[in-house]
Parts: C-alpha cells; sequence; structure tokens
C-alpha cells in the first residue's frame, strides 16, 4: 500500500506536468520550439531522460519519500515486516521527545538538549565563519592586485581539500591534554596543570570553526568580486564612514553569496559527523553522532530514520528562512 | 602614526591571524609525523624518523580502504558526470513551468546534510533488494557510489549550467543549416564546447568522492573506504600513523589540485588565444571585404 503511493506521487506529478506543457503548447503552438527529442536526436533524447529520471527518481526522491514512510513504523524483525503488527505509528517521534515509546511523563532532555544545542552553536559558528571570512574576501575581491589575489587564491585552494577527518585529528593534536598546545603553556609557565580542552567542547568547536571557513569563503568573494569598485568611490566621496559602506552598500549587494556561504556552512556543522566524533569529549552531545548511534548501537533504523528526518527538516527550515531574510532564491544560493 | 598605517597594520596583523589559523594546525600534524615520539607531538622533537610511514603502509585494513576508495572514486566519476550533464541539458530544455520544482529536486541533495542521503540510500536499496529477493544490489561500494553521486552528479551539473551559460546556439544552427543531424550537433559542436567543464566535474567529483565520510559511513555497510578506515583509528587514539598518512593525503591531494589548477589555466589560456585569433581573423576578413567593397 504505501509502496504503491512512494512509487505513484512523483510519477502522478510528472505525467501531469507533461500533460499540462502539451496542452499549453496545443493551445499556443509556437512553430519555432521543436520537440525534445526532435531537437536533440533520438540516442540523446533517451540518454538524457534515462539519465535525469534514475537520478532525479530513484536516487533523489524515492529513497526521501521512503525514508519518511519507514519513520512511521515501528522496529520489527524481518519476518514480521508487512504483517499485522507493522503499522502507523509515531512512536519513533515519541521516543525523540519523552524518551520512551509507551510514557509521555518525561522529557527526552539528553537527545532535546543535544538537539537545540547542534542548532545554536551552528549558528554561532556560522556567524563567526561569516565574520572571519569577510575581510579577506573583501580585500581579494575589491583591494588587493591581480597576482596578490592569485596567490592568496593558491593559498586556500591547498587546505581545502585536506579531509574533514584529519583536520578533526590536527586539532586533536593541538588540544590533547598532553597535545601541543598545553606543552607549551605549561613550559612557558601560563599554566600549572594542563586544561581539559576537549572535555570543555573548546576543541569541537574550534575544530567546527576551521573545518567550514573555506566553504564560507568561497561564494562569498564571487559575490564580493562582481561588485563595481566605483560605487564604493561614489559612496566614499559622499562622504560615508568606512562601516556604513559596509554596511549599505557591500553587503546588501553580496546579499546571495553571504546567503550561499550561510546556507552551507550551517547544514555542514549540523549535519557534521567526523568532528563530533574525533573531538566530542565523553559527556559532549552533537545530534549527528546520536542519529549514528540510533543505526549502530540502538540497531534501530526506524528511529534512526526518524532522527535523520528531524535534522533534515531542520536543515530546509534554516534554508528556507534565509532566503526569506535575504530575499534571495535558491538558483542564486546554490550559483 | 597616520590612519593609513594603522589600518595596514591592522590588515597585516589579520592576515597573520588568517593564514595562521588556516595553516598552523595542518603544519603541526605534518611535523608529528617525522618526530620518534610515541605519542603524536612536536615539542620535544626527539628524532627524525620515517617509520610511521612504514606502519601505515603494514596497516592491511588501511591498505584495503584505499583501494576501495579509488573504484569508488572512479564509479562515481562515470556515474555522476554523465547525470550532471543531462541534468545540465535538461535544465536548459525544460517546460518552464516544471523548472523551479525540477530545479528544486536536483539541487536538493547538495543542501541535504550527507548522513541523511546516506541513510535514505541504505535504507531504500535494503527494501528494494528484499522485495526483489536479490541480495546483490545491498553491496556496499554499490550503494557508497550511488549515494555519493546523488550529490556529486548535482555539483556536476551546476559545473556545466554555469558553462553552458556562455554557449553560443548560433554554432548549433550553423551545424544545422550546414546539414548536421541533432545527434551529430551534439557530438561535434556541444561535447568539445564542453570538454574543459566536463573535466573540471570529473577532477571535483573524484575528490569529492575520496574524501567523502558522512555518506559513505552509513553507504559502506561491512565495506570499508580510506575514510572509514580513518575514522576508526583516529577513534581509537592518536599515534603519528595518522599524521603520516595524513601528510601523503595531503601530499597526493595537493599535487592533484595543483596539477588541476595549471592544466585548467593552460586550457584557459588557450581558449584566449583561440578567441583573439577568431576575432583577427574576423577584424581582417572584414577589412578585406571593406577593401574589395573600397575597389
Amino acid at each position: 500500500m504505501s509502496g504503491a503511493l512512494i512509487f505513484g506521487l512523483p510519477v502522478a506529478v510528472i505525467v501531469g506536468l507533461w500533460l499540462l506543457a502539451r496542452w499549453e503548447r496545443r493551445r499556443n503552438p509556437d512553430p519555432q520550439r521543436q520537440s525534445f527529442v526532435a531537437s536533440n536526436g533520438w540516442p540523446v533524447a533517451i540518454f538524457v531522460v534515462v539519465a535525469v529520471g534514475f537520478w532525479a527518481l530513484v536516487m533523489v526522491v524515492l529513497p526521501q519519500l521512503h525514508m519518511v514512510d519507514f519513520s512511521f513504523h515501528p522496529k520489527l524483525p524481518p519476518a514480521q515486516r508487512g504483517g499485522p503488527r507493522d503499522v502507523y505509528t509515531l512512536e519513533n517521534y515519541q521516543y525523540f521527545l519523552f524518551g520512551s515509546t509507551r510514557s509521555t511523563a518525561n522529557w527526552n532532555v539528553t537527545h532535546l538538549n543535544a538537539f537545540w544545542l547542534t542548532i545554536a552553536v551552528s549558528m554561532c559558528i556560522t556567524l563567526l565563519n561569516f565574520l572571519i571570512c569577510y575581510p579577506l574576501a573583501y580585500f581579494m575581491a575589491q583591494v588587493g592586485s591581480g597576482s596578490q589575489v592569485r596567490k592568496l587564491m593558491l593559498l586556500l585552494i591547498i587546505p581545502y581539500w585536506v579531509n574533514e577527518l584529519l583536520r578533526a585529528f590536527a586539532f586533536n593534536i593541538l588540544f590533547g591534554t598532553s597535545g601541543v598546545l598545553n606543552t607549551i603553556l605549561l613550559k612557558i609557565g601560563i599554566l600549572a596543570s594542563p586544561i581539559d580542552f576537549i572535555g570543555r567542547d573548546i576543541a569541537l568547536y574550534s575544530g567546527l570553526t576551521y573545518a567550514y571557513l573555506l566553504i564560507m569563503m568561497f561564494p562569498l568573494y564571487n559575490a564580493l568580486e562582481s561588485l563595481d569598485h566605483n560605487q564604493i568611490e561614489a559612496a566614499r566621496d559622499l562622504g560615508a564612514p568606512w562601516w556604513h559602506i559596509h554596511l549599505n552598500v557591500v553587503m546588501p549587494f553580496a546579499k546571495p553569496g553571504i546567503a550561499a556561504g550561510c546556507t552551507l556552512v550551517f547544514m555542514l556543522c549540523a549535519g557534521a559527523l567526523a568532528a563530533p566524533l574525533v573531538l566530542g569529549g565523553p559527556k559532549t552531545l552533537w545530534f549527528t553522532p546520536i542519529v549514528y548511534d540510533r543505526f549502530y548501537q540502538a540497531f534501530n533504523w526506524n528511529q534512526g530514520s526518524a532522527y535523520a528526518i528531524i535534522l533534515l527538516l531542520t536543515c530546509m527550515l534554516f534554508v528556507m528562512l534565509v532566503m526569506r531574510v535575504f530575499r534571495v532564491s535558491l538558483s542564486e544560493i546554490t550559483r | 602614526m597616520s590612519a593609513a598605517t594603522v589600518r595596514r597594520l591592522m590588515m597585516g596583523f589579520y592576515f597573520i591571524l588568517f593564514f595562521g589559523f588556516l595553516f598552523g594546525p595542518l603544519i603541526v600534524m605534518g611535523v608529528t609525523a617525522f618526530n620518534t615520539s610515541q605519542y603524536p607531538q612536536v615539542f620535544p622533537f626527539e628524532g627524525f624518523t620515517l617509520d610511521w610511514f612504514g606502519v601505515l603502509m603494514a596497516d592491511r585494513n588501511m591498505v584495503e580502504g584505499i583501494r576501495n576508495s579509488l573504484v569508488i572514486g572512479v564509479l562515481v566519476v562515470l556515474l555522476s558526470v554523465p547525470l550532471g550533464l543531462a541534468g545540465a541539458i535538461v535544465m536548459t530544455r525544460i517546460y518552464a513551468r516544471a523548472r523551479s520544482l525540477y530545479y528544486l529536486v536536483v539541487v536538493s541533495p547538495v543542501l541535504t546534510p550527507g548522513v541523511i542521503i546516506g541513510i535514505s540510500t541504505v535504507i531504500f536499496w535494503r527494501d528494494v533488494a528484499d522485495s526483489i529477493g536479490s541480495e546483490s544490489v545491498y553491496n556496499g561500494i554499490f550503494l557508497a557510489t550511488l549515494g555519493q553521486s546523488t550529490f556529486i552528479s548535482a555539483y556536476c551539473m551546476l559545473i556545466f549550467l554555469s558553462r553552458l551559460q556562455r554557449f553560443d546556439r548560433s554554432q548549433q544552427e550553423a551545424a544545422l543549416d550546414l546539414g548536421a543531424t541533432h545527434t551529430q550537433v551534439f557530438f561535434h559542436i556541444l561535447l568539445p564546447f564542453l570538454k574543459p567543464a566536463i573535466f573540471s566535474a570529473a577532477v571535483i567529483a573524484f575528490l569529492t568522492s575520496f574524501e567523502n565520510y558522512n555518506t559513505t559511513t552509513f553507504a559502506i555497510l561491512a565495506d570499508k573506504t580510506l575514510t572509514t578506515v580513518l575514522a576508526g583509528r583516529v577513534r581509537q587514539g592518536t599515534t603519528p600513523a595518522i599524521s603520516a598518512l595524513a601528510v601523503l593525503i595531503v601530499g597526493v591531494t595537493l599535487a592533484g589540485a595543483l596539477l588541476y589548477e595549471v592544466l585548467r589555466r593552460i586550457e584557459q589560456r588557450r581558449d584566449e588565444a583561440r578567441s583573439r585569433a577568431a576575432a583577427m581573423a574576423e577584424r581582417a576578413e572584414l577589412s578585406g571585404e571593406a577593401a574589395t567593397v573600397a575597389a
């Protein structure tokens, strides 16, 4: 039953749109416009339709819809799946809120706290990354000379491809109890005993900031680069102080780039798995490792799906919020 | 001190902080790979050694992981580049009212956390395998390839779209007027024009696949890739062998990224030279025509 719905829905949407297109073409025919097949030739048209159909349906839409469906089912042994006990239920979501599938007496404080903490910290890190990147992006886009910019770009591209796990590992070496930072601070006598950077989550937060710094940099630079420098000169000639110029001329212009950087950094931060695994202390709670544990420690995939959907909805909400606040479209964000 | 000097000093200070933050941790990690000390540390530097690289090569799981990562990387390139190309072609030709929905669907994987893509891929294909009664699709390498390609195809599509924006449709029309079939136009006009984009897309697809962890850790099932082995090692405890691996990976990606950058610049320069030559030829022809008209 649910299988038919999951397969049927996208197909119905596609057929509907196709019929609408045919109907509209019949109503106002445009002799200039050829059909898709005629304008590409048979072999190419078949390749394109099959490829896009496979990607959009089998790889993107159907797995996501199936995951939504799956999250509303209870965990059952394979033999009982599809049997009488396999009914729609909210128990997986209930568990996220109350920590139990039966009682609603107590809140699931551990998971809820981890969830809010993840969102709040991700937002702070997004803002911090923007503040760190903005001056350099502005310098490269508007102030620096051609050869300076090329050199800086090269310096930025090199660390861009370093793996997320290795970045986290580097911070582990820096911040460990007998790590580089503690050794130095002890040796020069600033500290009497080592600080537990990892247990206090300092390592995690700086590791996350570090990991997604360049994700913010490139969209920001691309947006700032297309700003006509004369606009800044004009504002300066008219007597605007420097912070006025940035707030009222440069940033409004760079809105799509800021929005793109912010959505990407937030999404990566909230969905980060490597950094919390490597840099998280014994008491650290980040939401993604909890999702991971639903799968590989609790072995409750249905519950894990529900948690994954909660994370997905949060990210979708954030993207929509950013689009609304900055008044930009999706295509501007992903450019 | 004048205001300009102060500003320059502040800018210099910011640059030092920024690049110190960017490279400091990587340099520290690099140094620990060559220190004899059992625990990865910089001070005291007990002695120079290359032993940690040997320890690494003796690690069977690691070597197997690297092999799987390479296989998946190649498969992802073979899958996502054509998918991205097809996606970009549809984007330029799709019925206008469906365009935003279509764009939303194919670009959404870029904005979806990687773990979710991995999870949905695994659940979906497990149940597909159950319902067709064949375990052959429930295979780590196959699922990792599919899961990664879901969003890497979108990267490729965005690369193709930005190149297609500069496509001159009159070339296509000229070829059609000269009697070429639509299929010939695709292979002789469009594909050669997209060649630099295909190259970029392939490199980026491979690098992204090779270093992906979030999607892979779910989709790989019982198999291992470099990143999943690495994650296990890093969690078990810190040894300088991981630093040695980092030095190797950074070295290889660095060489790859630099090579890519150099090749791209050569291509760019060749493009510029070509368009300059074409412009000159056109000008020469025009002045030739003008001369004939004048005569």
